[in-house]
């Protein structure tokens, strides 16, 4: 966050004065997208647009994208590479600029057809990974992903000019949304940042999603950026936290009580920037006006939080969390300093592993659980080498009864009102426990 | 803890002593797997001997399997909404190979994008050569009843 840049989508979110908040959103056709855009960009907040494209485009099936738009079918998302750089220009037109940068989310496990669009249509900021954007939602081969991946980041870089520097986010503080404990998820964050470091780009952004419990994800916010600091010298660089990703409350009450604690906890752990969900979101797409309401209520709730105090908060390091997450990435490092084989040695030999994740090139011997605190631990780490900072607990091992109640485990605590309350006063608990 | 149920780990008491070797997969446009993971768990409880394909499987790929594992059982497990069709398509494949001619497959989960267009579909996806089809709706006991009969028959 200390090295300076020009303009652009990372210099936005550095030099705001409170809490960036973001939708999810993407439409079809383009008089529609520009409406949400707009209407983000009007919202009483400091926010930044999303453009998130279609299923089709994402998997590259080009061919059904066009024929919905031919035949006006409903889309999932925006389809950039249908509609083409003219077109997209025209949407933006007037609404997308240094005052209101917009980010391209897609889901793509070989993006360059997709980052090349963004760029002709005038756009440089997106997101995903060559982990993130692979394990959990396609069969693509890792070491395809990693090719596929720094060719991505290399045409973002190349495209660097007197405009904005472009900017990329990793999606890794997600993987499978839920049941991932956090050590990983700073990891896996951090590595695909630094991936993106060595194929060029110089500005960037960390995620982190919500988990189970708000004192572990404090600790995680405050590792990756401790992390962050240490590893990344003289990059931009900040960090998203999204809103829960997992199996979402159906109560607006529990929704409104979910995403207060993740603007609490993006506040209080120095993330720059927040990815909001709706009160409807359990139950289907929200409309605009939905997510402007949202995002409002988001930057309402943010500038009521007191500042967080900056000693404390920069002190991520004596955690559960940190030693997790600092051991696996000092693993992949020790590989080399070539980071996207580091990562595939990793997974190869299960120094990575990531927990419920069935692809192909995941060792699939990691297990997580939630413990009676309701923090997220392992009952398996496999050959994951944290064995010196965990104590596994192979009796917690989830039955198939056992993995839905913690998959709802979120959703059903915050529609009974029962963690409502933010948990602003516990202590953390001491590494190593 | 709230994680663990105990006593529904391992084998059921009084189930046979030897279980089925059953393949779980995906269907090719389903990106989901915590509906595997569950039917891994599940089935693995139960007694049976578990491999999971995982997500957007290829019907090419659950033929192979199917030829190179030869399974006692083939579960199918959807929640995309596009059950009914990518199921449709997958059975052809199956069934089209002869040595799978009477390989017991069957398919579960949410299988339209509404309750009623996954209902229609449920004759059509058994008339295309499913042996079992189970609609979320009804839970895990019809399922587990099939089983059950399906286990005893190969067990003999």
């Amino acid at each position: 966050m200390d090295a300076p840049t020009t303009t652009g989508f990372g210099a936005f979110v550095r030099d705001a004065r409170e809490l960036v908040v973001q939708p999810r959103m993407g439409f079809g056709p383009p008089r529609r997208m520009r409406r949400g855009l707009r209407a983000t960009r009007d919202a009483d907040a400091t926010s930044v647009g999303t453009l998130t494209l279609d299923s089709y485009t994402r998997v590259g099936d080009l061919a059904a994208a066009r024929r919905a738009v031919t035949e006006g079918t409903d889309l999932n998302g925006y389809p950039l590479l249908t509609h083409g750089p003219a077109a997209t220009r025209r949407m933006l037109r007037g609404i997308g600029g240094p005052g209101f940068p917009v980010q391209v989310r897609h889901g793509s496990a070989a993006p360059q057809d997709i980052v090349r669009g963004l760029l002709a249509a005038g756009l440089h900021a997106t997101e995903g990974g060559p982990v993130s954007y692979c394990l959990p939602y396609s069969r693509t081969p890792l070491a395809e992903a990693v090719h596929h991946w720094t060719r991505a980041c290399e045409l973002l870089a190349e495209a660097r000019g007197p405009g904005p520097e472009p900017h990329l986010e990793s999606f890794g503080g997600c993987m499978m949304g839920q049941l991932c404990p956090p050590g990983l998820l700073v990891a896996l964050s951090l590595l695909e940042g630094m991936f993106f470091v060595r194929h060029g780009l110089r500005s960037i952004s960390l995620s982190y999603a919500q988990q189970t419990d708000p004192v572990q994800d404090e600790e995680a916010v405050r590792a990756l950026r401790a992390l962050a600091a240490e590893l990344l010298p003289g990059v931009d660089w900040h960090i998203v936290v999204y809103t829960y990703m997992g199996v979402y409350p159906r109560t607006p009450s529990g929704a409104r009580a979910l995403q207060d604690r993740a603007v609490a906890l993006a506040v209080r752990a120095g993330a720059r920037r927040l990815i909001v969900k709706t009160t409807v979101e359990a139950r289907r797409i929200p409309t605009v006006a939905e997510n402007v309401a949202a995002l409002e209520t988001s930057a309402r709730t943010a500038r009521a939080l007191p500042r967080p105090d900056r000693a404390a908060a920069d002190d991520g390091r004596d955690t559960q969390v940190y030693a997790e997450a600092r051991a696996l990435v000092e693993a992949v490092l020790c590989l080399g300093p070539d980071i996207g084989r580091g990562l595939l040695t990793a997974f190869g030999r299960g120094w990575l592993d990531v927990p419920y994740c069935l692809h192909p090139d995941n060792a699939g011997r990691s297990a997580g659980f939630i413990d009676e605190r309701g923090r997220l631990g392992w009952s398996s780490v496999g050959a994951m080498p944290i064995g010196h900072v965990v104590t596994p607990r192979p009796a917690a091992a989830l039955t198939s009864s056992g993995l839905l109640d913690a998959l709802h485990y979120v959703e059903t605590r915050l529609d009974l009102g029962e963690l409502a309350g933010t948990g602003a006063h516990r202590e953390p608990a001491p590494a190593g426990s | 803890m709230q994680t663990t149920a105990p006593g529904t780990a391992g084998p059921t008491p009084g189930a046979p002593a030897t279980g089925l070797d059953v393949v779980v997969t995906g269907t090719s446009s389903d990106a989901h797997t915590w509906n595997l993971i569950y039917l891994e768990l599940l089935l693995t409880e139960w007694g049976h001997r578990v491999s999971v394909l995982g997500a957007c499987v290829p019907e090419e790929l659950v033929v192979t399997e199917a030829l190179a594992c030869r399974p006692d059982l083939v579960v199918v497990g959807s929640v995309n909404g596009h059950g009914a069709a990518d199921g449709l398509r997958l059975i052809a494949a199956i069934r089209a190979e002869p040595r799978l001619a009477a390989l017991p497959v069957v398919i579960g989960g949410k299988l339209g994008t509404a309750e009623d267009t996954a209902r229609a579909a449920l004759p059509r996806l058994r008339a295309a050569g499913f042996t079992g089809v189970f609609e979320e709706s009804a839970g895990t006991a019809p399922f587990r009843r099939y089983l059950d009969t399906l286990t005893a028959g190969v067990c003999r």
